[in-house]
């Protein structure tokens, strides 16, 4: 007989223990508040902080193991794309519009993100916590670079990818990404857990990233697929840290329930009002389409929200404050920012132009009840004056919400013929607002959102109001990397490259 | 009952992934996308390792998972032989 006894493997629990366990060691020198001096103000109660645990129990290095795989696999593939002229196996130029919003507008979100998650594997308490937030830090920092690696072959050939990183500080639709971050990464690390764990990954990046990818697979676009999926793969750790971080609030002490709740309006309005520039890409900027914005809403809003809401009704939580609102205007939101983007087209780093019959009829079909009633007519206006050498060009200001930052020009909830305005005085001054979701976050925390950098404002007290030195200022090349796609060098550039890849044609 | 569900890349290595989750979930609905399947399950989905070793023909940790995943919705819970997605209602 063996008598040899074999060693017992360690089980995913006892290995994921042996760990963490040291780290959580008692301190000292100095008592816990100290050691943690930013977990009590907000007001959220924790008894246990072993309560916590990662269930996907991921030790460092099984996770060093997978993401080296991920990065491997990535490079592959975008090396192939450099050396194989893959831009152009793109359905069209116009389909960068997305990717330049993407890298000025998301990109340096992710490297927010790491900011952020580092800070809060700082400051949580409990291990469980501090492992998964380091890991999620250095998740978001792999994302930014990737993509800016991924997205820098683009810019090789084409405009308005040179200045992401000044755009992204300075530019007006940008910052509307940034004033979400910049309002996360100010709150305390339980409301950041909210703002970024729970509202922007688990309720809402399903709506940015799955049709993100979809979309670029679809419009030939490998090296956008390769960093969204390698990416993506670290999204099901995030979304289940910001699930089991608001479980964990909700199951420690009762009292945390209101303060929750209220981060949850708060932050899945901020979500979607972001989630109007995904709309508008989704349902215009693609040349070939996977699905609408509204569609893509039907099953990761409706159905996949409303799954998590149902469940955590047991917590007594309430579907945020905001929803119906939010639901109403589902069919209206991408169509109106569009709309406005097209309008100030020459304060954009990236093309606007008029959909093609083609797009509308897919619109129309997408929109039954709203696009023929409401959007079409404008088109079709928009069109005439193009046509008659006049096109409908806004060179005024947009009015800036002071909470979104997104130009004012989304409608009442009930009248899509009726803009949406609100105003607050506070100590003298009036503040603006698109709605009254993003108004109410304002009047609760006005000393917060008083301080905000809004573009419109900074266009006048750092510029005097010169466009001219603004555009330099942000980056931003006139003639170039703005206004219509038709006629731009983008079009003529991708037609005429096209054309020598597929063809013999010299020039 | 609510969906839970499980978004995978579609690619050579999820295939038997794929094939083992719809042996052990006759339930789940298997939507297949540009470059991503996605599949649902009222309620709950389990992923067996062993179910996914007999199609592979080799030792599989479902931690590889994480190399291919997508998006998922639903309370984790993973064990060293399983992978568990539910609602609680
Ligand atoms: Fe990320
Ligand atoms: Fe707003």
């Amino acid at each position: 007989m063996d008598t040899q006894v074999t060693k017992k493997k360690l089980g995913l629990k006892e290995r994921y223990k042996l760990l963490t366990r040291d780290l959580g060691w008692e301190t000292t020198f100095h008592t816990k508040d100290e050691v943690y001096p930013y977990v009590k103000y907000e007001g959220i109660k924790i008894n246990d902080w072993d309560k916590w645990e990662d269930p996907f129990r991921l030790t460092m290095d099984a996770y060093w193991k997978y993401q080296a795989e991920k990065e491997r696999k990535f490079y592959a593939i975008i090396d192939a794309h450099a050396q194989n002229n893959g831009h152009l196996n793109l359905t069209d130029a116009r389909y960068l519009t997305a990717i330049k919003m993407f890298l000025q507008a998301i990109s340096p979100g992710e490297y927010a993100a790491s900011k952020g998650f580092a800070r809060m594997g700082r400051e949580f308490g409990g291990v469980g916590t501090q492992v998964a937030c380091q890991m999620q830090a250095l998740d978001e920092i792999r994302h930014a670079q990737t993509q800016i690696h991924a997205i820098s072959n683009y810019n090789k050939y084409y405009n308005g990818f040179h200045a992401f990183s000044d755009s992204r500080d300075r530019i007006w639709y940008t910052s509307v990404p940034r004033s979400f971050f910049d309002d996360a990464m100010s709150a305390g690390p339980f409301e950041f857990m909210i703002a970024i764990g729970f509202s922007f990954e688990y309720v809402l990046t399903n709506l940015l990233f799955v049709p993100f990818m979809s979309g670029a697979a679809f419009n030939g676009d490998m090296a956008t697929v390769t960093f969204g999926f390698s990416a993506q793969s670290d999204e099901a750790r995030h979304m289940t840290l910001g699930l089991e971080c608001i479980k964990f609030m909700l199951e420690q002490d009762p009292g945390n329930l209101p303060i929750v709740q209220r981060w949850i309006d708060k932050w899945f309005w901020r979500g979607m009002r972001i989630l109007s520039l995904v709309g508008a890409m989704m349902d215009y900027m693609l040349p070939k389409r996977v699905m609408s914005w509204k569609e893509a809403f039907d099953i990761y809003g409706v159905e996949n929200g409303g799954a998590l809401f149902n469940d955590l009704a047991r917590y007594g939580i309430k579907p945020p404050k905001g929803w119906d609102v939010a639901a109403g205007a589902i069919e209206h939101m991408s169509h109106q920012l569009f709309l406005g983007l097209y309008q100030w087209s020459f304060g954009t780093a990236f093309h606007g132009w008029i959909p093609s019959d083609d797009d509308m009829e897919w619109l129309s079909a997408k929109y039954p009840t709203t696009f023929d009633k409401y959007y079409r007519p404008r088109w079709e206006h928009i069109k005439k004056l193009e046509a008659e050498g006049t096109p409908f060009k806004n060179y005024g200001l947009a009015k800036l919400c002071q909470t979104c930052q997104l130009p004012t020009v989304f409608t009442e909830p009930g009248d899509p013929t009726m803009m949406c305005h609100r105003e607050t005085e506070y100590k003298g001054e009036k503040y603006h607002f698109c709605s009254d979701g993003c108004q109410e976050i304002f009047e609760h925390e006005p000393e917060k959102y008083l301080q905000a950098w809004l573009p419109m404002p900074a266009l006048f007290s750092e510029l005097n109001g010169d466009i001219g030195a603004w555009m330099d200022w942000v980056g931003l090349k006139n003639g170039v990397d703005n206004g219509d796609y038709v006629g731009s060098q983008d079009q003529i550039n991708f037609d005429k490259w096209r054309g020598m890849a597929t063809s013999n044609k010299q020039s | 009952m609510s969906n839970v569900f499980i978004a995978l890349q579609a690619n050579e290595e999820t295939r038997p992934i794929i094939e083992a989750i719809v042996m052990d979930n006759p339930q789940a609905v298997v939507k297949r996308e540009p470059a991503m399947v996605k599949i649902d399950a009222p309620g709950r989905m389990v992923i067996h390792k062993e179910t996914i070793e007999g199609l592979v023909g080799r030792a599989f940790d479902l931690q590889e998972m994480h190399i291919h995943l997508i998006t998922l919705s639903g309370n984790v819970d993973e064990t060293d032989n399983s992978l568990t997605l539910t609602w609680n209602n």
